[in-house]
């Protein structure tokens, strides 16, 4: 609809000056974030299933702790710890004077900064999938003489493919609609473009046409995780695991390695936001009990919404498997690949029209004081709805999808009248995913910036926004209060997704 | 298995209660509006910088402030989108080229006020009087006072000459403040020898753009670089952490036409029903207590000449600011930008 107004001479513009290094840098950073959360993400997975070694319990669920924080704040801790003026190259200038610098801003900066916050997608479906995968085929692999090394490479990875794949591609959703991140660093891609095309420019029409230029790359996503459904894995029952245990010295290398991870992930950041926290106590009062109740409603009023209406449409794919229902559904959870910002002001826009358009004329006729969808809670639940659809759906439909077929029919034979499965077997069933979907959901809502900071009712003040308030003007240092606390927030129900008996180890 | 139906069932019963008990309270709020003892404020400055204002005003008038804070670009778009029904009675936002915008959107109406007329500046306001600045801000040369002697620096200008060749630091060119700054440059000498100063800015860097003033401040102290260009007051906060800190202002241009100076500023939406109240606040902000409290909060210098700022802004020192309209900045902003991005400022 945007490409109606063409805008030739911002477009000759952008083509002449940008839009090659905009390309190359969302491509660049697309790979060099899916290279790092696959090799964290699955190599981690792997190690946490298939070896016995010290602190594995704690290891295998700490390792979902990095999901607790937002992309933009870890994007400006990292930069306040590893950046020129921090405190580890500054320390090396010290021992070495003739140190020059690491440029820690570039396309590698940013790609570690996201594959840290990322990996857990990865780690967390490829860890289900591993088990999933019953002894006898790694028994047999290592009878024929295969060593651990190519156990993993060669029956292993293929057979987790696909659950690679779906963490995978939420993975890179994420990169694409980032923002917070890439505006730390400074680093161009489609989403700050898009900022730029509106802010700098005024052009609401050319900010809409990048846009869509962006759902082409979404697009090239969903193929991936196409490819990911093409081959589902027979998953055998789940038995009890047998670990291989690590002798002393392999064991605590592994150890030494995982954990480092965790520090770098998770340890230092949550450091250095503590540390910030009691050099700058930012006027802590009850307000902020506030944000803290705000943050806590919105994610979960969009949670409870996302996961009933995506459970919804995961049955009837799995009842209807037509070719419409799937496009439909392939096209409702493309909206996690938009930027916050453009879906909301798309909201805003529309919804105003329907406020000035229907709503308006009907209840002056009716002699009502108008109410308006714009500017209320309806809005931005819808704005979370459609940007994290696919957070609820995807986990629901790949459950659906990975049944055997023998489970329904038992239930039928039993008697249990169609309409009744969901409710005697599909709810019972998949209600751990459901809660986990909810789970992700109220996270990724509670960490939500651009949508948020748009739609939000007046008094709606949350901590996602808070932080906002004071990064923008690059106060770092002050926003770690409320970053900390945005972070605790969201670490009680990652704890609490690693605390289930499905996580638990088996 | 009912175990697991029933912690779905309380996961489900909880979201209902939540999302009831919030309805019922925005209808509530929405029925309010009608009284007029309140002001809505759409800003775009941050809420620590206005909160304590809107307290006071409340406080003393007896006139609540409800606001929304965010970036301008939404707000100016939410604005004009829903027109004659907006809730909204004053914009209140950072950047010239922001109010600019704006007034040329007709979503502002002008104030026919003698009292702000006279307080604020002529260069400092709407030649229609559909907005008016209230603080103003000085982006000013930062170097690391053990490097570079004061008599080293002359103009902004200067700064793409090659002595400078890998000592200069600046903020990226997505930053309004920047892009203001290239308007007037614009504005001043003409587009083509306004690219060749730019082009030079960005052959002297010594490193990538940074994303925010005070990183491009601490890489001056780390020895990165040596000179940069910055906000005064993101300079002062640096200062007020760490009183013996090796950074220093200086003043360019001096000699010719002054310092960069943007402002922030303030509006009365066509769409208020309640204008006199919105003057009303606008007046009290312009006077006084209020206009120094809203400078010092930020560090910044009040709109009005009459009002003194705070000490340690006046610690800085005087300084002979750049009159152009500064309109100059929303009118141009569109060319600056371009022209930044063929010069490779990013």
């Amino acid at each position: 609809m945007s490409w109606a107004h063409s805008q030739p001479e911002v477009w000759s513009h952008l083509w002449q000056t940008q839009l090659p290094r905009l390309i190359g840098n969302t491509l660049s950073l697309l790979v060099g974030v899916g290279v790092g959360v696959t090799f964290i993400g699955v190599l981690s997975a792997w190690c946490v299933t298939h070896y016995e070694f010290p602190g594995r319990r704690w290891i295998e669920w700490a390792l979902m702790l990095p999901l607790a924080i937002p992309p933009y704040v870890m994007a400006f801790v990292f930069l306040g710890i590893w950046d020129f003026s921090g405190p580890i190259q500054q320390s090396i200038k010290a021992i070495y004077p003739e140190f020059q610098y690491i440029n820690m801003r570039g396309t590698v900066g940013v790609s570690i900064v996201l594959s840290l916050v990322l990996y857990p997608y990865v780690y967390l479906t490829s860890r289900a999938a591993f088990y999933r995968l019953g002894n006898s085929q790694l028994e047999a692999a290592r009878l024929l003489g295969m060593n651990s090394w190519r156990t993993f490479l060669h029956v292993g990875l293929p057979m987790a493919k696909p659950g690679v794949l779906v963490g995978l591609s939420l993975v890179m959703m994420e990169t694409l609609a980032d923002f917070g991140a890439v505006a730390v660093f400074n680093f161009d891609t489609f989403t700050t473009a898009i900022y730029k095309a509106w802010y700098g420019f005024f052009n609401l029409e050319a900010a809409a046409q990048l846009a869509s230029l962006l759902l082409i790359m979404v697009a090239l996503v969903a193929w991936l995780e196409i490819q990911a459904r093409k081959h589902p894995v027979s998953c055998g029952r789940t038995e009890r695991r047998e670990r291989r245990h690590l002798n002393l010295c392999r064991g605590w290398c592994l150890t030494l390695f995982l954990c480092s991870l965790l520090i770098i992930a998770f340890g230092l950041p949550l450091i250095r936001l503590i540390i910030w926290s009691i050099d700058y106590p930012t006027e802590l009062d009850m307000r902020f009990l506030g944000f803290i109740l705000n943050s806590l409603a919105l994610g979960s009023i969009a949670g409870g919404c996302l996961v009933i209406t995506g459970f919804l449409l995961a049955w009837y794919r799995h009842q209807h498997p037509h070719r419409t229902v799937t496009l439909f559904g392939r096209m409702m959870t493309a909206g996690y690949a938009l930027p916050g910002s453009v879906l909301a002001v798309g909201i805003m826009l529309i919804l105003i029209g329907t406020d000035q358009v229907i709503i308006a004329p009907i209840m002056e006729s009716l002699g009502w004081e108008p109410w308006v969808l714009a500017g209320s809670l309806f809005g931005l639940i819808l704005a979370y709805w459609i940007r994290f659809f696919s957070v609820a759906h995807n986990p629901l439909h790949a459950a659906f999808y990975s049944l055997t077929p023998s489970l329904p029919e038992a239930a039928r034979s039993l008697g249990v009248p169609e309409k009744g499965l969901i409710w005697r077997l599909y709810l019972p069933l998949f209600s751990p995913t459901c809660l986990m979907a909810f789970i992700m959901v109220a996270i990724d809502v509670m960490k939500e910036m651009p949508a948020t900071l748009l739609l939000r009712p007046f008094g709606w003040e949350t901590l996602a926004v808070k932080v906002y308030e004071l990064t923008a003007e690059g106060e770092w240092e002050r926003a770690a209060m409320p970053a900390l606390l945005l972070v605790a927030l969201s670490l009680i129900p990652v704890i609490y997704l690693t605390r289930r008996s499905d996580f638990k180890s088996r | 298995m009912s175990l697991r139906a029933s912690s779905w069932l309380q996961v489900s019963l909880a979201a209902l209660a939540a999302t009831w008990s919030l309805v019922v309270p925005t209808v509530s709020q929405a029925e309010s509006s009608a009284k007029a003892d309140k002001l809505v404020v759409y800003s775009s400055r941050k809420e620590h910088l206005i909160k304590p204002l809107f307290d006071r005003y409340e406080k003393e008038k007896g006139v609540k402030i409800e606001y929304i804070t965010g970036e301008a670009g939404p707000l100016i778009t939410r604005l004009k989108r829903e027109g004659k029904k907006s809730p909204a009675d004053i914009l209140m936002t950072v950047d010239a080229g922001n109010l600019w915008y704006a007034a040329s959107q007709n979503i502002l109406a002008p104030i026919d006020s003698p009292i702000l007329e006279s307080s604020i500046p002529s260069h400092l306001q709407d030649a229609q009087n559909r907005w008016f600045a209230f603080t103003k801000r000085a982006r000013t040369i930062v170097y690391a006072t053990d490097r570079v002697k004061p008599e080293e620096l002359s103009t902004y200008e200067d700064l793409a000459d090659k002595k400078w060749r890998g000592r200069l630091c600046l903020r990226t060119s997505k930053k309004v403040y920047n892009q203001s700054l290239v308007a007037t440059l614009i504005e001043t000498h003409g587009e083509k020898k306004a690219e060749a100063i730019v082009k030079g800015w960005v052959d002297n860097l010594a490193t990538d753009v940074f994303s925010n003033d005070t990183k491009a401040m601490e890489a001056v102290m780390a020895g990165q670089c040596d000179v940069t260009i910055v906000n005064t007051y993101y300079f002062g906060r640096l200062q007020k952490a760490n009183p013996n800190i090796k950074l220093a202002i200086f003043w360019p241009n001096q000699q010719d036409r002054g310092v960069h100076v943007n402002v922030s500023g303030a509006g009365i939406t066509q769409a208020s029903q309640h204008k006199a109240e919105a003057q009303a606040f606008l007046t009290w902000l312009s006077q006084g207590e209020a206009q120094a409290m809203f400078a010092n909060l930020n560090q910044e210098f009040p709109a009005n000449p009459e009002v003194p700022s705070s000490k340690e802004v006046q610690a800085w020192g005087t300084f002979k600011e750049d009159s152009v309209a500064i309109e100059v900045a929303g009118k141009r902003q569109q060319q600056a930008i371009q022209l930044m991005d063929r010069a490779g400022y990013r």
